[in-house]
This record gives C-alpha cells, sequence and structure tokens, in this order.
C-alpha cells in the first residue's frame, strides 16, 4: 500500500465538473493508467481518495491536490508517467509525490486558499479599493447564505487588487479560511464587495496548508 | 448571419453558472474528436433529442460518430436538447443551439442526423430545430439550410414525422450513413437544386424521403394509398441491414459529469428469434447477428483503456439466447469482474441457469437481479407468446435469494390484447409468492421491486391490429395492483398511462399527425418522455386544432384488410406472417422460437441475395 499526493491544475473544460463528479474523473484516469487504486472495505466499496478542499463549480485551479492509496508500492516516476499518459483534458499535473501512510488527513491539513477574480470590465479602480478596506475595516459581516446566517469576516485573511496595465480587466486576491469546518466563499466576497460574482472569473492560485506558513492569522480562532 | 463559435462562447461564459449541471453545455470530454472545420468537405451534427445525460450513452449515435470520424473528408460533432432552464437562457440571449465539439451553430452543419428511438422525442426534434433557427417543414428548407435525416426505432414508422425531416434511415446506419454522405457530396459538387439530393437519396438502399409520396385517405379516415410520386422511387422501403456486425466502437466518449448511465456498452448479438408478439424491437432487428467471444473480449479491453470506465454493459435483446454466453461470462468473470468493475447483463431468460450467469460476474458493485415475465397467466403468455410458467419464475426467484441477492426486480406489462382483471389479478398473487419463496429463502430482508407498464400496440408487430386499453381499464388494473400488494412489503411502480396514451397515438400515427406534433410543439409540448413535464392537454388541444380524432389512432381495432401508414415500409418480416401471427394470438396459440425451426417470417427471403454475397452470414436462420 502507498499513498500518493497530487497536486494538479483544473481548468476548462473541467470547469463546471463537481467535487463528487472529479472523484470518478480520478477513479477512470487511474483505471486507464492500469495503476492498482486501493478500494475501501465494505458493501459498497469507494476508490480510496481525497480531495484536500472542495472548488465550487465554475471555478478553474492551478492548486487542486488529492491524497490517494495504491495497492501496491510503485516508483513515484513510474506513477507519474503512467498518470501523465491517462489523464483527461482539463487536468494538468503539477507535482506528485509519496506521503507517509499515517499522516493526517489532507482535509484536515489545509487552512486557507487564494483565489484571483478578474472582475467585469465596468467596475473601477478607486471606488472598489475603498469598499475592500471597508470591508477588512469591519469587526463583523454578517451575511445570510442558503437561509443560513454566518460572519463572513472572520473568514477573509486578505484581500487585495493586482496592479495591471489599462488593457486588462482588474483583477482581486483573496486569501480566505478553508478549514472543513469553516470556509469562505470568493463569491461571498465579491457579492459583499458589490460585484456581480456571475460576471466574474475566479480561480483558485494556492491552497495553504499547514507546513507552510500562513501569513496571516486569523483573527478569531475558528 | 450566424454567430461564429467565439461568439457563441463568449455569450456562454455569462450564463453557464445560472443553469442546473452546467457541465451538460460544454463538450471538452476525454475522447471527443475535435477536427479543424475548414479541413473537411462534409460536416455533421449528430442530435440526441433529450438532455446530455440520457443522449451520451446512446450506443447508435456513438457508433455513427466513431465511423464518420474515422473518414478524413469528414467531421461529426454532437449536440443535446438543452433542458428547460437552459432553453431560456439561450432564447433570452439569442444564442443558437451549438455543437459540444466546436461551439458551431446547427445551422452551420451540412447535415444533422436526429436520433428518433421513441416518439415520445418527436416535440423535441422540432424544438432543437427551431433552436437552431431552422425551418422546421421540410418544405421551408432550401439549398442553404443543412439536410435534415433521422432514424431510430421509431423511424419504422416514419409517417407523423414526415413533415420535418428531409430523409429517414430504416434500419441500420452504420453502413448506409456513408452513402448518405456520398449521395450529398456529389450534390454539394454539381450544385444542383435540393430536390436532386432529396430524389438521389431514395434511391439509397433504406433511405425514405417522405416528400416524394403522397398519401390518399378513405371517407373514414384510412389510408387508400400511399404512393412514390415518381416511377423512378421505389414504392417500397425495405430498412438496411448489415450483414454481420461492424467493430463496435471503443473510443466511447468519458462524460466529465455523471450521467444516466457511465458505462462501456457492448452489443453482444443484434436481433431476436422468442417472437413476442408485442415487442417491436423483437420483428424489427432480425436476423440474429452475434459478435465472436474474441471479438467481445477485446472490445471491451480495448474500450477500458480508452475510457476507464467502472461498468460494462452487455447488450442485447436476449442474453441467454447468445451462442456463447456460457464461455463468455466465464472469460468476463475471470478478466474484469473482479477489479473492482461491474458487469451488467440484462436481458436474461427466467431459469436458473441465469442465476448462474450471473454469479460468475458477481463483483462488490453488482446491484439487482432483474427479469420480466411480463405477464402472470398461461392465457395472457400464449396470447403474447412469452411461455414461462409460473412455478419456474418462482423456482428463479427462490435461487436468486438464495444466493443472497437483496433485490429482485420483476417487469410486468398490462393492458395486452383480451387481458381481464383476473389476469391482472394473478400479477399481484405471483409477486406475493415471489415475496413469500425469498423470505423463506433469505429471511425478511430481502426486497421485491414491481415495475409495471402499459402495453402500445406497434407497427411491425402481431399486435398492430388491436385497439388499446381504455384508460378507465389500465386505471382500474393499476388499483387492483396497489390495493393488491398494500402492506405486502413489495415496492410497486409503474407508468403513468396518460404518457402510454400519447406514445400510443404517435407510434401508428399517420402523416396528418405532423400537423397535431407541429400544433402541440407550438403549445408549449416538449420532454413528452418525462413524468414531471405534463403536456397531455397541450396533446388535446392539438388535436382539436387539426380536425383529427386521438381515439382514432387508439381505440380501433383495425380491418385485417386495413391499409396501415408504414404498410410501404418493410422489415423484412411479411405482413402475411405478422397476421397469422395475430390470428395465432386470438386462438391463444403459441409459436416456437424461431432459433430451431423457421417460421417463415420473411427476413430470410428478404435478405437472401444479400446473405449470398457476404462471407459469414451465420444468422440463426435456415
Amino acid at each position: 500500500m502507498m499513498r500518493i499526493r497530487i497536486a494538479y491544475a483544473k481548468t476548462h473544460p473541467l470547469r463546471y465538473t463537481s467535487n463528487l463528479d472529479m472523484q470518478k474523473i480520478w477513479e477512470r484516469t487511474l483505471r486507464r493508467a492500469s495503476l492498482p487504486i486501493a478500494y475501501s472495505q465494505g458493501f459498497h466499496p469507494q476508490p480510496r481518495l481525497v480531495q484536500a478542499c472542495p472548488l465550487p463549480l465554475g471555478f478553474t485551479s492551478q492548486a487542486e491536490i488529492i491524497d490517494l492509496w495504491l495497492e501496491s508500492d510503485l516508483s513515484i516516476a513510474e506513477v507519474q508517467t503512467a498518470l501523465q499518459r491517462s489523464l483527461p483534458p482539463g487536468i494538468t499535473l503539477k507535482t506528485v509525490e509519496a506521503v507517509d501512510l499515517r499522516s493526517p488527513s489532507l482535509t484536515n491539513q489545509v487552512l486557507a486558499a487564494v483565489y484571483v477574480a478578474e472582475l467585469p470590465a465596468h467596475v473601477h479602480d478607486e471606488t472598489l479599493a475603498e469598499r475592500i478596506q471597508l470591508l477588512l475595516a469591519a469587526q463583523t459581516l454578517p451575511r445570510q447564505r442558503r437561509g443560513k446566517h454566518y460572519d463572513l469576516r472572520p473568514l477573509v485573511l486578505d484581500i487585495c487588487l493586482i496592479q495591471s496595465n489599462n488593457n486588462h480587466p482588474l483583477r482581486l486576491q483573496m486569501t480566505l479560511v478553508a478549514r472543513p469546518s469553516a470556509t469562505g466563499r470568493p463569491e461571498e466576497v465579491l457579492d459583499a464587495l458589490e460585484i456581480d460574482p456571475f460576471s466574474s472569473r475566479i480561480e483558485r492560485i494556492r491552497l495553504l496548508l499547514e507546513e507552510h506558513n500562513v501569513h496571516q492569522k486569523p483573527e478569531h480562532p475558528l | 448571419m450566424l454567430p461564429t463559435p467565439a461568439d457563441i462562447q463568449s455569450r456562454l461564459e455569462r450564463l453557464l453558472l445560472r443553469v442546473q449541471k452546467p457541465g451538460r453545455y460544454v463538450g471538452g470530454e476525454l475522447n471527443q474528436v475535435v477536427k479543424e472545420w475548414d479541413n473537411v468537405q462534409t460536416r455533421l451534427a449528430l442530435v440526441f433529442p433529450d438532455i446530455y445525460d440520457i443522449g451520451l450513452p446512446n450506443l447508435g449515435l456513438a457508433a455513427l460518430y466513431e465511423l464518420l470520424n474515422q473518414r478524413s473528408d469528414v467531421l461529426a460533432e454532437r449536440a443535446y436538447a438543452p433542458w428547460v432552464d437552459m432553453e431560456t437562457l439561450l432564447r433570452e440571449n439569442d444564442i443558437p443551439l451549438y455543437s459540444l465539439e466546436t461551439f458551431h451553430p446547427l445551422a452551420a452543419f451540412d447535415i444533422i442526423g436526429i436520433s428518433l428511438p421513441y416518439e415520445t422525442l418527436y416535440t423535441n426534434a422540432l424544438n432543437i430545430l427551431d433552436l437552431s433557427g431552422i425551418p422546421l417543414f421540410s418544405h421551408q428548407r432550401t439549398e442553404n439550410h443543412p439536410l435534415i435525416i433521422a432514424g431510430g426505432h421509431a423511424a419504422f414508422n416514419p409517417e407523423p414525422m414526415s413533415d420535418f425531416i428531409d430523409a429517414f434511415v430504416i434500419g441500420e446506419g452504420e453502413e448506409v450513413i456513408h452513402e448518405i454522405v456520398n449521395c450529398y457530396q456529389t450534390w454539394k459538387r454539381n450544385k444542383q437544386p435540393r430536390a436532386v439530393l432529396l430524389k438521389n437519396l431514395a434511391h439509397i438502399w433504406g433511405v425514405y424521403v417522405p416528400v416524394l409520396y403522397e398519401p390518399q385517405y378513405r371517407q373514414d379516415g384510412t389510408l387508400a394509398s400511399i404512393n412514390p410520386l415518381f416511377d423512378d422511387v421505389p414504392k417500397t422501403v425495405t430498412k438496411r441491414i448489415v450483414a454481420c456486425l461492424p467493430p463496435a466502437p471503443t473510443h466511447l466518449i468519458v462524460p466529465s459529469i455523471d450521467i444516466v448511465h457511465n458505462r462501456i456498452p457492448i452489443e453482444i448479438m443484434r436481433g431476436c428469434t422468442r417472437g413476442c408478439r408485442f415487442c417491436h424491437a423483437g420483428m424489427v432487428n432480425r436476423p440474429i447477428r452475434e459478435r465472436s467471444v474474441e471479438e467481445i473480449v477485446n472490445i471491451i479491453q480495448t474500450a477500458l483503456q480508452n475510457t476507464g470506465f467502472e461498468e460494462i454493459a452487455l447488450l442485447s435483446l436476449s442474453s441467454s439466447d447468445y451462442a456463447h454466453i456460457d464461455e463468455l461470462v466465464e472469460v468476463l468473470g475471470k478478466n474484469f469482474a473482479d477489479r473492482n468493475l461491474k458487469v451488467s447483463l440484462p436481458s436474461l431468460r427466467i431459469d436458473t441457469f441465469s442465476v448462474h450467469l450471473m454469479e460468475k460476474l458477481r463483483t462488490a458493485r453488482s446491484g439487482n437481479f432483474t427479469l420480466a415475465p411480463e405477464a402472470a397467466t398461461e392465457r395472457m403468455r400464449n396470447i403474447i407468446n412469452k411461455p414461462i410458467s409460473s412455478q419456474l419464475l418462482i423456482d428463479t426467484a427462490r435461487e436468486i435469494y438464495a444466493r443472497k441477492w437483496p433485490t429482485l426486480k420483476l417487469y410486468f406489462m398490462i393492458g395486452h390484447p383480451h387481458e381481464t382483471l383476473e389476469d391482472v389479478h394473478a400479477i399481484a398473487e405471483l409477486c406475493k409468492t415471489v415475496m413469500a419463496e425469498g423470505r423463506k429463502a433469505a429471511g425478511r430482508r430481502v426486497a421485491l421491486h414491481v415495475s409495471v407498464s402499459t402495453f402500445v400496440p406497434k407497427p411491425h408487430t402481431p399486435f398492430q391490429w388491436v385497439a388499446c386499453d381504455s384508460i378507465e381499464q389500465i386505471d382500474a388494473k393499476i388499483a387492483l395492483l396497489q390495493r393488491e400488494l398494500k402492506n405486502s412489503g413489495i415496492k410497486l411502480s409503474w407508468t403513468d398511462p396518460k404518457k402510454t396514451l400519447l406514445e400510443a397515438w404517435l407510434s401508428r400515427g399517420d402523416r396528418r399527425l405532423g400537423q397535431v406534433i407541429f400544433t402541440a410543439w407550438k403549445l408549449g409540448a416538449k420532454f413528452d418522455a418525462w413524468q414531471d413535464q405534463s403536456t397531455l392537454e397541450f396533446w388535446e388541444t392539438a388535436f382539436k386544432q387539426s380536425g383529427l380524432d386521438p381515439d382514432f389512432y387508439t381505440y380501433r381495432p383495425r380491418d385485417e384488410k386495413e391499409l396501415f401508414p408504414w404498410d410501404h415500409i418493410h422489415t423484412g418480416v411479411n405482413k402475411s406472417f405478422l397476421l397469422a401471427e395475430y390470428r395465432r394470438s386470438l386462438r391463444g396459440e403459441l409459436l416456437a422460437d424461431c432459433r430451431e425451426t423457421c417460421t417463415a417470417c420473411g427476413i430470410s427471403a428478404t435478405f437472401a441475395g444479400l446473405r449470398r454475397t457476404s462471407p459469414n452470414t451465420d444468422w440463426r436462420c435456415p
């Protein structure tokens, strides 16, 4: 048995493929690659793979991570070559590494995610900068999502505008808490900034795991 | 001016997150074929007129897609019906229906091929043409519009859709599609009028061009004649068949979202010799053609490498009748069924041999065991020519439960000709006996699901002469089953008899129904196959507005001498054989499986020439 960690980019045409469907995509990729994926025990055996942090539908990502278990020990080079051959359009492999079988669950290692949103053409620099300042200065940001009340503020670690030349649309970078128990959603932040999330293109560019340094600690413990 | 693919894509960008399952509308799946648009001579769009989830797994279109894309002078792309949420957005934003491969509007293609496996897709087919900005009626289209062709099981009675389709493929498409493309290419090179193309197409074996035929009706509304308008157009169109099964598709498209069937479908055998009298597929798909075990195993191996699917489905009308089924199951069980793969084997005969077969394919992922007794009394079984004794069913069920299959699913049909309430009552009794046997064999936790559908008399079958059972009768029969099975622990499900009504009007309809279909669509009918889309009112209004009586098509027993709207379409099975079979059913006489002794249905004689000139035609026909 071996556990491997794969970092990959998820882009068009998998932009509209859900997290649940990504499990199937990986299972089929491994079957095409003839890699011996391990299955769970029980009445309905499922392939043993864990995604770091769910990616909302419609987002692309440069920073997806999954852990998966193989029945037999292979060299990482072997695994990488077999995967490379078998990937579907929309997945680009970044790194493949072996992980200690006993290391903690991938999901629990995730602390935060960094997103970049490409904003609609009509959004202006100055007014937006002001709104960002206001948002970050606020103590609480009470919001409602699917009928549930929650506070968005502690989930926002950082927001900044990315400078670009005049011909390009404005881009916004957000660092949001991403823990199994509490996750900041970029479209909620955009909405709080009065930007139509449907007209923005959002990409996840980084996931911050426990070993990495989080450059800003959440103000309230979660 | 049609929008460009880039226009379409940029307009879609803002819309996709507003619909359910946007993954249906973006293509880009593994194994899709994208060719350079300008580098081919002829471009085809293959359309399944229901949503992506249902259309993508269709094996017929998958086969044509692969065959056509193997040609360097042709490209084939796909389109499906958008669900209502997406349709609204497409219309609001002036986005025509587009192909998933390259986002070209359908109107930019040379040929649009529509699959029509069942009648309840007709309004969707119209809707797709409308969403593409293509005139609905064949006579409204010009040289600048795509050629609209259709095929599939429903096309064996092409008349109801004749106003909208330029040419129908009657029968099997794998060879004739190339001849249609070649014919189109020649016509285009010669820059001839559209009428010339249609006439040239009519000369291809298996192609029916309805505009070249004219029906005449009698005072009583029945058909007097349907004759070609020109001497050189064939009076009857004989279905197209292939002498032996062509290579099966192995580069199947792997969807990036969950759909109804996520599997490798492999047709192990085409045709059926059982001769169940209600069965359209059993009559129109003759003769039997089989693949060898070796070929099937190779196909599966290649397809698994190409797709990685988690399930393999062995398809045929009657799996147990496949000549080498034991060997096949042995090999598949050994090679595939242990790798967390599911191998499904539907359409099994009711006997303990089937249980033995399924055992060999059993894996952790295996689901239910399904059998289709269709009827529960001997009298009824003799009428429909599906003789299985109740005892055999009970024995088989006991074996299934004893071997720890948790759920047995039984399919029955109600509304058979001359069926009484006693026959239906017997269904409930039989199910209760099965349940009791199951509990005896494996305890209280066994499950029995009973699924009941309503019989619809189909063209080209021995029951093409009979009237449908009335809605009141069907309702009474369903109520009886509900009452009898209440608190029995048996799960009962049934199809809405109103949905069946629509199928009954359309399946034996004539050309005049074109107006009804058009009006129903105009009024808002679409997705008629969906239980949650109630469209019956639209249809009733459409009949009224067209001055036609729906009962004429459903509740009228046909005279033995009546000329049917599909009589100029020849399936190879003779009308005289069907009539003799109908008469035998009235007398409650069985007809044996024709694998042993030929029953002279007409197939062998119709295709004698093809058989003589083709090698390897072991059709299980004398």
